[in-house]
């Protein structure tokens, strides 16, 4: 299994490779030169020259990407255009709160979408079901920024029960340790913190989550659809052991895998970070900042997160994989066991 | 008596229509009594023995009779007090043994699942009793097998997981529903073998469904030949084999291939094909594939008569003389 995790780690080095060529060609063909949107439209024609020139921006591309690479592979992957940093503390400024609202919003999703789909199932063609999947429609095609929108206006404007944006109130922010704001809160014993950044998470997360759910709702219930066909159901029900024990324990156990590679499909996205959702809730995520790089050609930037996300990406489907082992005895990485 | 099945029906309400799988069938079996159930696929011989554990799922349902099982009758039970008796007092095991058993668990989670569903006793006793069991059943080093995953074990190692299972609670009734279908000839002698041993030792009574009357001759102390969902013949096993009396048992008998038989003609066949549950006949079911009928059998359907414990469905039989079954 060890072997087999590092065989998956080793293969990460060409598809970061393939990324960060593919993002890196991208910025440059497509994306408008940077250099008078950071000097501003009335700059000189020299000092763009010049500014290019600081920025390597006038070699030949395979150069540049050289450049660029061999600074990646030593941690240091550029400054930003705009505001001079580092791209690696930009990118872990933000960060944290993107992942913070992808896992509760995965959480949320799963919670709830695994529950949906397994009611349907149980009660197919039944008016639970019924609902169930009309939750799930409403959810793949309803637009996240206009559910947010909703949620904005219904729970925090006309009920004033959660707030509408940011992620906690500034008064409250805890010490900065992991940059998880639920965590940092507890760690350092700050309740009301806690309780502050745990409530400005609802509503976002709740529009997040909305989508995945969808997705993991229809996929549990096909899933356990096709399970609770199988001979071993009647096994099981043959034994006398109740219902409930037999959908969660002898069905639902079974029809994980394909709802596990969802939840984790989904997680992966969700990582990226959610743009329309980070807007909406002016969420100071990674997902915003990225698209407001790519309209000032922030190339530093732009490539860093590309990069940074794909690693996320792939290794959330490495978890998924090896989890599938734990979940069926059939799957077996290495070759003694077959 | 153990069990006694009166007058069951079971249906299953479809868009296009009622499918009465078992029609008005009654038996008995015996405490230690082996019956076997033989018919064709469609003949109603597995939902008659899933109407008897219950577990027979929506659309259909049973819609009539009583299954008295030491005098309670199981289909006015809730499902909560069928599922006492379930696993318990009537185990079953099933055609299937490589997709029958759960994939994910081990074999002993199975066991000690069932055990412990219906016996108060400790999770390391109910271990102690799944490797007796898996022990019983002649699975060598039971200890060490009980940590398997089912796919780790060949199709008749797993039938005799099943078996192990089906017996841990020392059931009264063994349902087998074809429990040698899918295994190897030497296989199923094992199994065959490992049921009768099984009788003996628990004087449990085994109902055995199966299409195959090797089968039966070989393990079965009574047979019923179902043919769509209707009981055509009842008898001691000697019986029914030495002078069948229903042209669709004579037509079953007369398709087992004989080994010695060395002339060139072909092997038995019975024209037609079992009709679409939709749409019977209107008199005897089998009336459109006999080759005795009779213009009578394309119009009523016949009762099942007794003479001398010899149950048979026809109107060959009509007109039988006392003590004695003669056709016309």
């Amino acid at each position: 299994m060890l072997k087999y995790i590092f065989k998956r780690i080793l293969m990460l080095i060409p598809v970061l490779i393939g990324v960060s060529i593919i993002v890196f060609l991208i910025m440059r063909v497509f994306s408008p030169d940077p250099a008078p949107i950071v000097l501003g439209q009335h700059a000189t024609q020299e000092a763009v020259e010049v500014w290019r020139q600081a920025n390597g921006l006038n070699d030949p591309i395979y150069l540049q990407y050289f450049h660029y690479i061999t600074g990646a592979l030593t941690g240091d992957l550029g400054i930003s255009y705009y505001t001079k940093m580092p791209v690696t503390k930009e990118i872990f400024a933000r960060f944290p709160a993107t992942i913070e609202l992808a896992l509760v919003a995965i959480m949320l999703a799963s919670f709830f979408g695994i529950l949906i789909g397994v009611i349907s199932a149980v009660k197919k063609n039944s008016i639970f079901d019924n609902a169930g999947m009309f939750i799930a429609l409403i959810g793949v095609s309803m637009p996240i920024f206009w559910l947010g929108i909703l949620l904005i206006i219904f729970f925090s404007g006309t009920l004033h029960w959660l707030p509408s944006s940011g992620r906690i109130d500034p008064l409250l922010q805890p010490l900065d340790i992991t940059g998880f704001y639920l965590i940092d809160s507890l760690v350092t014993n700050n309740m009301d913190g806690f309780k502050d950044a745990f409530r400005h998470l609802v509503l976002p997360a709740s529009a997040l989550a909305m989508y995945s759910m969808a997705i993991i709702a229809r996929m549990t219930r096909s899933s356990m659809l096709e399970t609770l066909q199988q001979d071993f159901i009647r096994t099981a029900r043959a034994k006398g052991i109740s219902e409930g024990r037999v959908i969660i324990r002898h069905a639902l156990r079974n029809g994980l895998i394909p709802i596990v590679t969802v939840i984790g499909l989904q997680l992966g996205s969700l990582l990226g970070g959610a743009v329309l959702t980070e807007t909406v809730f002016s969420w100071p995520g990674i997902g915003a900042y990225t698209v407001a790089c790519i309209l000032k050609s922030d190339f530093p930037v732009v490539q860093g997160v590309v990069l940074l996300i794909a690693s996320i990406f792939v290794l959330v489907n490495l978890i998924v994989d090896v989890f599938y082992a734990f979940l069926d005895p059939r799957i077996k990485y290495s070759k003694k066991e077959v | 008596m153990l069990l006694e099945v009166k007058n069951l029906r079971t249906e299953f309400k479809l868009k296009r229509g009622t499918v009465r799988a078992v029609d008005d069938v009654s038996f008995t079996i015996d405490k230690g009594e082996i019956l076997a159930i033989v018919g064709e696929s469609g003949s109603g011989k597995s939902v008659t023995s899933l109407s008897l554990m219950g577990l027979i799922q929506k659309p259909g349902g049973v819609a009539g009779g009583e299954i008295l099982f030491k005098s309670q009758d199981l289909t006015k039970l809730s499902q909560k007090e069928l599922q006492q008796i379930r696993g318990n007092k009537i185990s079953m095991i099933f055609q299937e043994p490589m997709t029958s058993l759960n994939p994910v668990w081990r074999i002993k989670d199975q066991i000690m699942e069932n055990i412990m569903t219906h016996m108060k006793i400790s999770k390391k006793e109910a271990l102690a009793r799944t490797v007796e069991m898996l022990d019983t059943v002649g699975i060598p080093s039971p200890a060490e097998r009980a940590n398997d995953y089912p796919h780790q074990m060949s199709g008749g190692m797993r039938q005799r997981v099943m078996t192990a299972m089906a017996l841990s609670c020392e059931p009264d009734l063994l349902i087998a529903d074809e429990p040698t279908t899918a295994l190897d000839v030497t296989i199923q002698a094992q199994i065959l073998e490992l049921l009768y041993q099984m009788r003996e030792k628990f004087n449990m009574a085994v109902l055995l469904i199966t299409h195959d009357l090797g089968v039966v001759y070989e393990a079965a102390d009574r047979v019923i030949v179902m043919y769509c969902g209707k009981i055509v013949e009842e008898a001691d096993v000697k019986t029914l084999f030495e002078h069948p009396q229903h042209p669709y048992t004579v037509g079953l008998l007369q398709s087992i291939p004989q080994i010695d038989n060395e002339s060139d003609e072909h092997l038995y066949m019975i024209k037609g094909m079992v009709p679409n549950p939709l749409h019977m006949p209107p008199g005897c079911s089998f009336s459109d594939r006999c080759d005795r009928c009779m213009e009578r059998c394309t119009k009523e359907m016949p009762e099942l008569q007794e003479i001398n414990g010899h149950k048979v469905r026809c109107f060959l039989y009509d007109k039988a003389e006392e003590g004695e079954l003669s056709a016309k």
